[in-house]
């Protein structure tokens, strides 16, 4: 994953040190290798790039969130509504203002926001700062409030916001939504965002900023007793995951192709709280490989919905069997992987060689690690 | 501006019966909220299944309605009791968040096997007579549902107090909901109390379902998801964790949202977020709900 | 125990590719449907349309077709993938569907790019096919539609004042409300209310809309609420009031839901039996009753049953499964379907001058007049 650290401690570097970093050298360079080759449309057809680009879009949200939830111990279930903010603005800032006159077709669009036109880039970064504005104004009123009742609030602005999109028909143009939305994001936009906030997310957590936000998540009142502002640093906490969220919405804007508000329900924040859980709270890495995980699971599983062959037998086709056997799946880890798929540890190539070469004495150094505590 | 009062009265009792039938979902929240800390999402899920269990069992197995209801509600206990079962008590000693992914990864599952099972196409509550006829005073018109939802749900209402304040099981669930650790200790069997608070819990739903299919006699696997987030809110108004707020709370939910969009039919397009709003105002101003108790940090 | 259970995910995540191979050479027909999800319902309905479709003619230019039917969900993000599934990883020679234009909108640019033709069933946004060379369809517009409705109050009802209650969250119903307040004069319109998909209760919009006296009430929206609203409106003592939809209204979930209180109102619909017997839907009737018993629930069956149908022929008269050609093949059809003569516009949508309007009447649908615009 991230690469590591070695300003000033090179000499003290140890072989693991050096072995790691070769590896992850390498595991960058392939990737870039193929996103490159993938983009050429060697590799991958448009579908498998779409899939690939939606599962770093959930990587991303993923993040968003385990950055409150996982990181800083909120329980907040608001993504949904930062998303919308998101990808709402991007659309608007980045469409031309001839696709928005031809959208609104029901109420003219404000003149003030039809004229705007803006590159994508620059579209997705106000995007973000207006969901970090929004998350700040969610999070005055809403941070003073604790556990579960913050998560119900956090959703019932998700809700309002919702709702009020479907009401401002000038701005968002009601139920219609916005398409035409150009798909500039490819998979160098997708998995260069992932990236980025990767990086960010794990500096972040070695900074004063990241470990008074442990701090907060593991105990609240010793954290306060050691002089770290609660409010402030919940509301740094829950504005960069705005931030974050609001960029994911406007990916999502751009590879989906259209938005209306109905997609931003509330049910969408549970999705992206799975793979935070599934990936464990507070991995960066477990969300990744979650987000992974789900998404594409979810559309491999689609040969069930059309009747299969086992053998001698054949299964018909029963419209929805996909979605039932994915929540039987996702019952199943639920409930056998309590820790998350990542046991809310972090990649690090140490690991995966033990878990490649060495299964056995894994096992071992488990039970021994669950005696301990 | 002039008052019609035939009509506000027929809307008032609309919203006391539609807020009555909030309360009586809303205390399966509050009850197991109040025992195991979750918010138990697949509640609307178990209200839909009911609702289903009702329907096929007058339409197609062809029970009579009145001996319809009761099954309904043993078999929805079952159903409530067998995911408590499966879902959540193998997660006691898990974190609290999975417990909760638990419950959402429940509802999908009922959700997506009711549209497998009963298909998406939407079918229509078979009407039962009697509860469904209108009754005339004057230039009032209401349902003789008016009447009954609200009789029913306080006969519920007082038969649930008589078990929670006057029952060893009742005392058991106080106990566990005070302190789980040391009423275990006490020699209460925790599982067992969980299992009861799960059955109540689901058998106040099937009796809510039922009655919220004679009034709006209509169903799709999705028909739980409105209902059961409402009846939370209405929960966490009244103060989570605590029967009368719920029942106070679904009332005052009912009516707000009938009487806003009576008096401001201008925002009806903004119905959904009424509950909200209240909601946010609430925790704002007394942020453990109406009824709720203010719990400390334990240093 | 947890290894057991790793591997078998894993096995589970591998059977495709073993179940993958199968036999060889036929035309695949995507079938763009919400199988599963709140849009259920009329997915579920077009799909039989097309199953008899195919079931009467299972190929074309010699080969078999078949049909691979990719459920989106009714959620818009799921169906911009499955649209790509449909060209990219299943490489249909032409998608059917979908019941719910924002689906359409959503999936349109995959198809458009992949040189997939499209064949709409019943999304009648105009944004579907506007600026999509690959999109068609075979049923008429909300513009169209709502106008028709508008006419038809004023000169068939003699409706002088109107009021709407239309379901905000809902695209095609916002397009409906806007064509009619056009066309019937937004001075007429003496109240309008809103309300939002899956709502239930409805007797504070119906109170305060009726309290301005208007002659008819229009109630653009899908099919599960208007049935609910129109039995509260009669619960609470207006018996009178003439309710008046679109196309949506034609799903006997509305006479179940609604009971005694749907009878009389009226609602467009693109197709009835009795109205124009033809020997296309003679047999097109007697197909569906042997497959799935009874009469169709709805019009949108027979749109289904059209747009297979318009497939197979633009398909046979372009000789090939080539994208362009069966587009260009499409662009110059003219066939009687069902639903009538079906030709497209340079736009892709069905040219249509016609609707046909019906009510209900002792708990059936019921032909009562079909009207034309020039």
């Amino acid at each position: 994953m991230a690469e590591k650290k070695f300003t000033g401690v090179a000499a003290r570097m140890t072989p693991r040190r050096g072995r790691d970093l070769t590896l992850s050298c390498a595991a960058i360079a392939a990737i870039l290798l193929f996103t490159h080759f993938a983009m050429q449309g060697f590799i991958l057809d448009a579908y498998l790039v779409r899939i690939l680009n939606m599962c770093a879009t959930y990587a991303i949200l993923g993040l968003s969130m385990n950055l409150v939830n996982g990181f800083t111990g909120l329980f907040s279930l608001g993504q949904a509504g930062f998303m919308a903010v998101g990808a709402y603005v991007t659309t608007i800032l980045f469409l031309s203002p001839e696709a928005k006159g031809a959208l609104f077709y029901l109420k003219p669009m404000e003149p003030f926001l039809q004229a705007i036109q803006l590159p994508f880039w620059l579209s997705l970064l106000v995007a973000g700062l207006v969901s970090a504005l929004a998350a700040f104004l969610i999070g005055f009123p809403c941070l003073r409030l604790r556990g579960d009742y913050l998560a119900i609030a956090t959703l019932g602005f998700s809700e309002i916001i919702r709702v009020l999109f479907t009401n401002m028909q000038t701005v968002t143009n009601g139920a219609v939504g916005l398409k035409g939305i150009p798909p500039v994001v490819n998979l160098w936009w997708s998995f260069g965002i992932m990236a980025l906030v990767i990086v960010f997310i794990r500096r972040l957590m070695r900074t004063s900023y990241g470990r008074a936000f442990k701090a907060i998540r593991d105990d609240e009142v010793a954290a306060e007793s050691m002089g770290i502002s609660l409010f402030k640093h919940k509301m740094m906490s829950f504005v960069l995951s705005g931030f974050i969220a609001g960029l994911g919405g406007g990916l999502i804007a751009s590879i989906v192709g259209s938005i209306n508000p109905l997609q931003f329900r509330f049910i969408l924040s549970y999705d992206i709280l799975m793979i935070v859980v599934l990936g464990g709270m507070g991995s960066v890495s477990g969300t990744v490989v979650a987000a992974f995980l789900i998404t594409a699971a979810k559309e491999w599983l689609r040969w069930l919905d059309n009747g299969f062959s086992l053998g001698l037998f054949r299964v018909p086709a029963i419209a929805g069997m996909r979605m039932v056997v994915f929540s039987v799946l996702l019952m199943l880890v639920i409930l056998f992987y309590r820790q998350g798929l990542s046991g809310g540890k972090e990649f690090s190539w140490q690991a995966l060689i033990d878990f490649l070469g060495k299964p056995a004495r894994r096992d071992l150094k488990r039970e021994e690690g669950g005696k301990k505590t | 501006m002039l008052v019609n009062w035939p009509m506000l009265i027929q809307q008032v009792v609309n919203g006391l019966t539609v807020g009555c039938l909030y309360a009586l979902i809303a205390i399966g929240y509050t009850m197991v909220y109040g025992i195991l800390r979750l918010i138990n999402f697949a509640h609307g899920d178990i209200f839909m299944m009911a609702m289903y269990f009702a329907f096929f069992g007058i339409t197609v197995f062809l029970i009579p309605w009145w001996a319809v209801m009761p099954l309904v509600v043993v078999v929805t206990t079952a159903l409530g009791v067998l995911i408590e079962q499966a879902a959540y008590k193998p997660l006691r000693e898990a974190p609290r968040i999975s417990l909760l992914i638990s419950a959402i990864g429940v509802s999908y599952l009922l959700e997506n096997l009711a549209t497998v099972l009963f298909t998406g196409i939407p079918r229509s509550f078979p009407s039962v007579p009697h509860f469904t006829e209108m009754v005339i005073v004057g230039q009032v018109r209401i349902q003789w549902l008016g009447f009954w939802v609200p009789l029913i749900v306080l006969a519920l209402v007082v038969g649930l107090m008589f078990i929670v304040h006057r029952t060893k099981t009742g005392m058991g669930m106080r106990a566990v909901s005070k302190d789980m650790e040391t009423a275990k200790l006490m020699g209460v069997h925790i599982n067992r109390i969980i299992a009861t608070t799960f059955g109540i819990g689901s058998a106040l739903a099937a009796v809510g379902a039922m009655l919220w299919g004679m009034k709006y006699p209509q169903m799709q696997p999705y028909v739980g998801v409105m209902p059961g987030l409402k009846c939370f809110i209405a929960a966490v108004i009244g103060g989570i964790g605590n029967i009368t707020g719920a029942i106070i709370g679904g009332i005052l939910l009912g009516l707000l949202e009938i009487l806003i969009v009576y008096f401001f039919p201008g925002l009806s397009g903004y119905k959904d977020a009424f509950a909200f709003i209240a909601l946010i105002l609430i925790l704002l101003l007394k942020p453990t709900g109406l009824m709720g108790e203010v719990v400390t940090d334990k240093v | 125990m947890k290894k057991l259970l790793a591997l078998s995910l894993v096995l589970l995540l591998a059977i495709p590719f073993v179940a993958m191979a199968e036999s060889a050479e036929p035309i695949k027909i995507g079938i763009f449907e919400p199988l599963t999800g709140s849009k259920a319902a009329g997915g579920e309905m077009e799909y039989r349309g097309i199953q008899v479709a195919h079931a009467l003619v299972p190929e074309v230019l010699g080969r078999p077709i078949e049909l691979v039917p990719v459920d989106n969900k009714s959620d818009d993000v799921e169906a911009a993938t499955a649209a790509s599934r449909l060209v990219e990883a299943e490489k249909v020679d032409i998608v059917i569907g979908s019941w719910g234009s924002s689906l359409c909108i959503a999936a349109g640019p995959s198809f458009e790019k992949a040189q997939t033709p499209a064949i709409g069933t019943s999304c009648t946004n105009p944004q579907v096919t506007l600026g999509n060379e690959y999109y068609f369809r075979v049923c008429y517009l909300d513009d169209f539609q709502g106008t028709l409705l508008a006419n038809y109050a004023k000169t068939n009802l003699g409706a002088k004042t109107a009021a709407i209650i239309c379901d905000i969250s809902n695209v095609y119903a916002i397009g409906l409300r806007n064509y009619f307040l056009e066309a019937f004069g937004e001075e007429n319109i003496v109240a309008e209310a809103y309300f939002n998909t899956g709502d239930q209760e409805f007797s504070a919009q119906i109170t305060a809309v009726m309290d301005k006296n208007p002659d008819v009430i229009f109630m653009p929206s899908d099919f599960t609420e208007p049935g609910l609203i129109m039995k509260q409106a009669r619960d609470l003592g207006y018996a009178d009031i003439l309710f008046l939809g679109g196309d949506t209204w034609e799903t006997e979930a509305i006479i179940d839901i609604g009971g005694a209180a749907v009878e009389a109102c009226r609602f467009t619909t693109f197709f009835d039996a009795d109205a124009e017997p033809s020997e296309e839907s003679a047999v097109f009737l007697a197909k569906y009753e042997e497959m799935f018993g009874g009469k169709p629930k709805s019009s949108v069956t027979a749109l289904g049953y059209d747009a297979y149908m318009a497939a197979v022929k633009a398909i046979e008269a372009a000789g090939t499964t080539d994208g362009p050609a069966v587009q260009a093949a499409l662009c110059a059809l003219t066939f009687d379907g069902v639903t009538g003569r079906i030709a497209f516009d340079g736009n892709g949508d069905a040219i249509k001058n016609k609707a046909i309007i019906k009510t209900v009447e002792e708990g059936a649908f019921k032909y009562i007049d079909t009207v034309v615009i020039e």
